[in-house]
């Protein structure tokens, strides 16, 4: 059962020499062969460059290396598909990539490696992570393992699904407008997006610059921590990643909560909220107010602004940091009979219905005649939930919010309408345009079928301690995050 | 009616970097295809780009070099549009916060002092280089993300000659200033030239045509030669010329319609989400000013004014860098600046050519020069036997007045002594004595020669004149 450990707990047993870096491994690789057939969360595993990786981690351990300096030493974290792996394919859940393999590490697979991790496997996502559901993957749909019918959120929805699963231990995947926290509420794990700038970007596969961050999902908040721990920093390689320190982040899990404001946000309470949702994140909100925080109700008037601002300017990005992909240099091709030909009939058959729709979307909003109608418009607005969340800021702690307003939804229930897809994003989204950080929790279960509900909380901007300490103290105290789901 | 030409010119020049604009990749010319590439300037998924301060140093020089005011924020942005030579499909430029703007740059042309006001400088990337086979395409990306500044000028400019001046001047200015080599064999300096017609007289500006990608100021003069006649005879013929982009073909020798103002590019710019925007600390900036250099025309001018040297000798000093510096070292406080900067420009650029070294590579201390000049107007040597003093200073590095010692020299300008040698030659040439005296004042050169040879030419020419004519004539 070494799989249903948690990542501390496996790192205790590690240290103990309880268990090998091997058997870490191995109990993950049985697992997949278990669920995933019924969960589809990898895309691929290079088992023989894993289980290598994990000798070499026992090797270390057997020469006398410590968690004190390789704090992640033997231990197995699995990578969305959006990361960048020497050597490991890479295709972001597109056709339009081909047989390509990644010639470089990601900053944050390099310091995975640094602090002895075994880093393995590619997890589906929604094409180049644009969507709410994995149905947007060129291969297959990730299934949720606490009903297969249903889709584990997106746009990392293999990360959550092979937490969830107990497929690895943790998994890295990356957030522009939820896509980190909606999958963790929907497949009942903690899925954290950090503060812009606190990662380094380089070597995650753009789709928004401005609002992508990498984070880790994890079994519990505390495993987020000694994650966030070994990924954060500043590196030279990414120009907005910030000189900020990195505190210890499981030191600020006290379990205490006296002298904390929590905001409420008036207008995240609104209409079209699944009732087992309401309940579920009032009933939380009780039980933070009984640990001792004190609920202050707080505004961000300019939410409701918040999805179509968030379209124009991921958009806008994502037209141009897609535009590498024409067939020219790597990945997919389709001949033509010039380059401009090849290039449209690379990316007219590589690319899927979704990102064709964000691309064609983002062009028009930069267009000439329309980019002050659009996409200056669009900054200025994002100036103001920004601000919102400043002045909020000045009054509380942290903002706590369902993460999602329903549970998880049926394969092909939303994937005909992009716009109810879009809405599934409406509580993340803002924290992405504002930069600052976000976590997602269990906060409870719907009753039939029995399937998770996420609660978020929203901290300052590099106010991840204060985040995770509100985070820690509400999981320690209640019972949801023991839950196993029935593939896991 | 008669019609003048209007030209802006867009410049793009290379910058002297060590590594490339945004990755630690050489910025070298002439590498083997794709050799100089990395992730980071291929457009590999995942990367970033991290601005080069060198390359970000040498703009804002440039900047102040053509004095233009640095703006306290510059910021870059993304240029969308699709060419196999672009890595990422977008270039990073610097759209509407460059890093320095309206400036002016004055250079002689057809005699006279002009100025053309300068738009702007702002840093980009280069893009890399496609390569034709005979039945595919291929392309070196070696070029891919070379530190690339584009110097926008006003349409201040009214002929080929003029816009060439301005192109010699502008390259002559950045190289001075160690911010390109500007090797147009290399690629290093290219060119887009908008021209359009006017009638003389008018404020209204024609139609804009720009000339695309010219890679020779030769090239732009001919296309000027080629386009402006062009456009003043469509004009004349009663057309309507249209905005629209054309292409130079340098073997026909004509411009030729690209694209039309429909057709023109949409480049979507936006601001570059990848990098912060740059503010510059004053101290950044007074680092930057410290490097900036006397441009080749002040120095010109002050070389005129300062030295009193007339205009050609102050030219010469200042197309080579190097022999004005050492001129302007070696000159300070003497007498005679013309004369020294005679030897420098007509002896010493000579010796240096042939012999294949450098001014920092003399064998002979600074004071050389001008004690070698001391030496000839103290009227102790003369100018002939200074050429010989100044060939073996140049070959031992010894000073002059040692080698005039050691050699025994030193001219003898003792009317008793030189009195002595031409009473001498006069008795051993009577001759020559009576032909001198019978009018034929050639007489007299053969006689002054005589004693010269007499004295191994160390007395003094001017001296021996006066004696032989005094003795002659008494």
């Amino acid at each position: 059962m070494i799989h249903r450990l948690r990542l501390a707990e496996l790192i205790d047993k590690l240290s103990r020499r309880e268990c090998s870096a091997r058997e870490a491994m191995a109990a993950c690789l049985l697992q997949m062969d278990r669920v995933d057939s019924q969960v589809h969360a990898f895309l691929s595993v290079d088992r023989d460059n894993a289980m290598a990786q994990a000798d070499a981690a026992d090797r270390a351990l057997a020469s006398g290396v410590t968690h004190r300096e390789k704090p992640l030493l033997g231990v197995p974290i699995a990578l969305k598909d959006v990361l960048c792996h020497q050597g490991q394919p890479l295709n972001c859940s597109s056709k339009i990539l081909g047989t390509f393999r990644s010639p470089y590490d990601a900053t944050v697979v390099a310091k995975l490696k640094e602090a002895g991790a075994t880093v393995f496997g590619r997890l589906n996502m929604d094409e180049f992570a644009m969507g709410s559901s994995t149905e947007n993957s060129a291969f297959f749909t990730t299934l949720n393992p606490w009903d297969t019918s249903r889709i584990p959120g997106g746009s990392s929805g293999g990360c959550a699904a092979s937490v969830a699963a107990n497929e690895c231990f943790a998994s890295l995947g990356s957030d522009t407008g939820g896509s980190i926290r909606q999958p963790a509420a929907l497949c009942g794990c903690v899925g954290m997006k950090p503060t812009y700038g606190r990662v380094s970007r380089y070597g995650l596969v753009a789709f928004a610059s401005s609002l992508d961050q990498i984070g880790p999902f994890t079994k519990d908040v505390r495993d987020g921590a000694i994650l966030l721990q070994a990924i954060s920093g500043y590196d030279r390689r990414d120009s907005t990643s910030m000189r900020e320190p990195v505190p210890e982040y499981t030191a600020s899990l006290t379990g205490n909560l006296r002298g904390l404001k929590i905001g409420l946000a008036k207008e995240f309470m609104v209409g079209g909220l699944d009732p087992e949702v309401d309940a579920a994140v009032k009933r939380a909100v009780r039980h933070l107010e009984s640990l001792g925080a004190e609920i202050v109700e707080v505004s961000l008037p300019h939410s409701d602004y918040a999805v179509a601002t968030y379209y124009i300017i991921a958009t806008a990005e994502a037209s141009a940091n897609l535009a590498r992909f024409d067939g020219i240099r790597y990945g997919a091709r389709v001949e033509g009979s010039d380059p401009f030909q090849l290039n449209s009939r690379t990316r007219g058959s590589g690319f899927g219905a979704e990102v064709k729709r964000r691309i064609i979307l983002g062009t028009y909003v930069l267009s000439s005649g329309y980019y002050d109608a659009y996409y200056l418009r669009a900054q200025k607005v994002r100036t103001l939930i920004r601000q919102d969340f400043l002045k909020a800021f000045e009054s509380v702690d942290a903002i706590v919010s369902p993460t999602t307003p329903t549970a998880a939804f049926k394969v092909g229930e939303k994937s005909g309408d992009p716009l109810q897809m879009y809405l599934s994003d409406i509580f993340t989204i803002s924290c992405n345009l504002a930069g600052n950080c976000g976590i997602s929790l269990p906060c409870g279960f719907t009753s039939s079928p029995k399937l998770p509900i996420g609660l978020q909380v929203l901290g300052k901007p590099f106010g991840e301690e204060t985040m995770l300490r509100i985070a820690h103290a509400y999981e320690q105290s209640t019972p949801w995050h023991r839950e196993v789901a029935p593939l896991g | 009616m008669e019609y003048e030409a209007v030209i802006g010119l867009e410049t793009h020049v290379q910058l002297k970097t060590l590594s490339k604009m945004w990755c630690g990749c050489a910025n070298e010319f002439g590498a083997s295809p794709n050799s100089n590439v990395c992730p980071v300037c291929l457009g590999f998924p995942g990367v970033l780009p991290v601005a080069n301060e060198q390359a970000l140093r040498l703009t804002v020089l440039t900047g102040l070099l053509l004095n233009c005011s640095i703006p306290s924020r510059a910021k870059f942005d993304r240029k969308n549009y699709f060419y196999p030579d672009s890595a990422k499909n977008y270039q990073v430029t610097q759209y509407d916060q460059p890093s320095t703007r309206e400036g002016w740059i004055d250079f002689e042309s057809g005699g006279r002092l002009e100025t053309v006001r300068i738009t702007r400088a702002h840093l980009e990337e280069d893009v890399g280089k496609n390569v034709h086979f005979e039945r595919c395409s291929g392309v070196d990306f070696n070029r891919a993300g070379v530190p690339l500044l584009e110097i926008v000028s006003e349409p201040e400019i009214c002929s080929a000659d003029m816009a060439c001046d301005y192109l010699n001047a502008l390259t002559d200015i950045l190289v001075r200033g160690g911010i390109s080599d500007c090797d147009m064999e290399k690629g290093m300096v290219r060119c887009d030239v908008n021209v359009s017609v006017r009638p003389k007289g008018s404020k209204a500006l024609g139609a804009k045509i720009e000339i695309k990608n010219m890679n020779t100021f030769s090239g732009v003069r001919r296309a000027l030669d080629y386009e402006i006649p062009r456009q003043i005879a469509a004009v004349q013929r009663g057309e309507r010329l249209a905005q629209e982009t054309r292409r130079w073909d340098d073997i026909g020798g004509i411009t030729e319609s690209m694209r039309s103002k429909e057709d023109a590019h949409d480049y979507r710019y936006f601001p570059e989400p990848d990098l912060m925007p740059f503010e510059p600390s004053d101290s950044w900036l007074a680092q930057v000013r410290a490097q900036v250099v006397e441009l080749p025309l002040a120095r010109k001018r002050r070389f005129m004014e300062q030295f009193q040297l007339p205009p050609s000798d102050a030219q010469a000093l200042t197309d080579d860098d190097a022999a004005g510096n050492y001129f302007q070292r070696i000159v300070a406080g003497h007498r005679s600046p013309k004369t020294i900067a005679n030897w420098v420009i007509n002896n010493l650029k000579g010796k240096l050519a042939e012999s294949g070294f450098s001014f920092g590579e003399l064998q002979f201390p600074e004071v050389g020069i001008p004690q070698l000049v001391d030496l000839v107007e103290a009227g102790k040597i003369s100018t002939t036997m200074a050429q010989e003093v100044f060939l073996e200073m140049f070959r031992t590095g010894e000073l002059p007045g040692g080698i005039v010692e050691r050699r025994g020299l030193s001219q003898v300008s003792d009317a008793g002594a030189i009195e002595a040698l031409c009473r001498q030659v006069i008795e051993a040439n009577p001759k020559s004595a009576d032909d001198f005296r019978a009018g034929r004042g050639a007489a007299l050169n053969f006689l002054k020669g005589q004693v010269m040879k007499l004295s191994k030419g160390k007395a003094n020419p001017g001296v021996v004149g006066d004696v032989l004519e005094r003795l002659l004539n008494g």
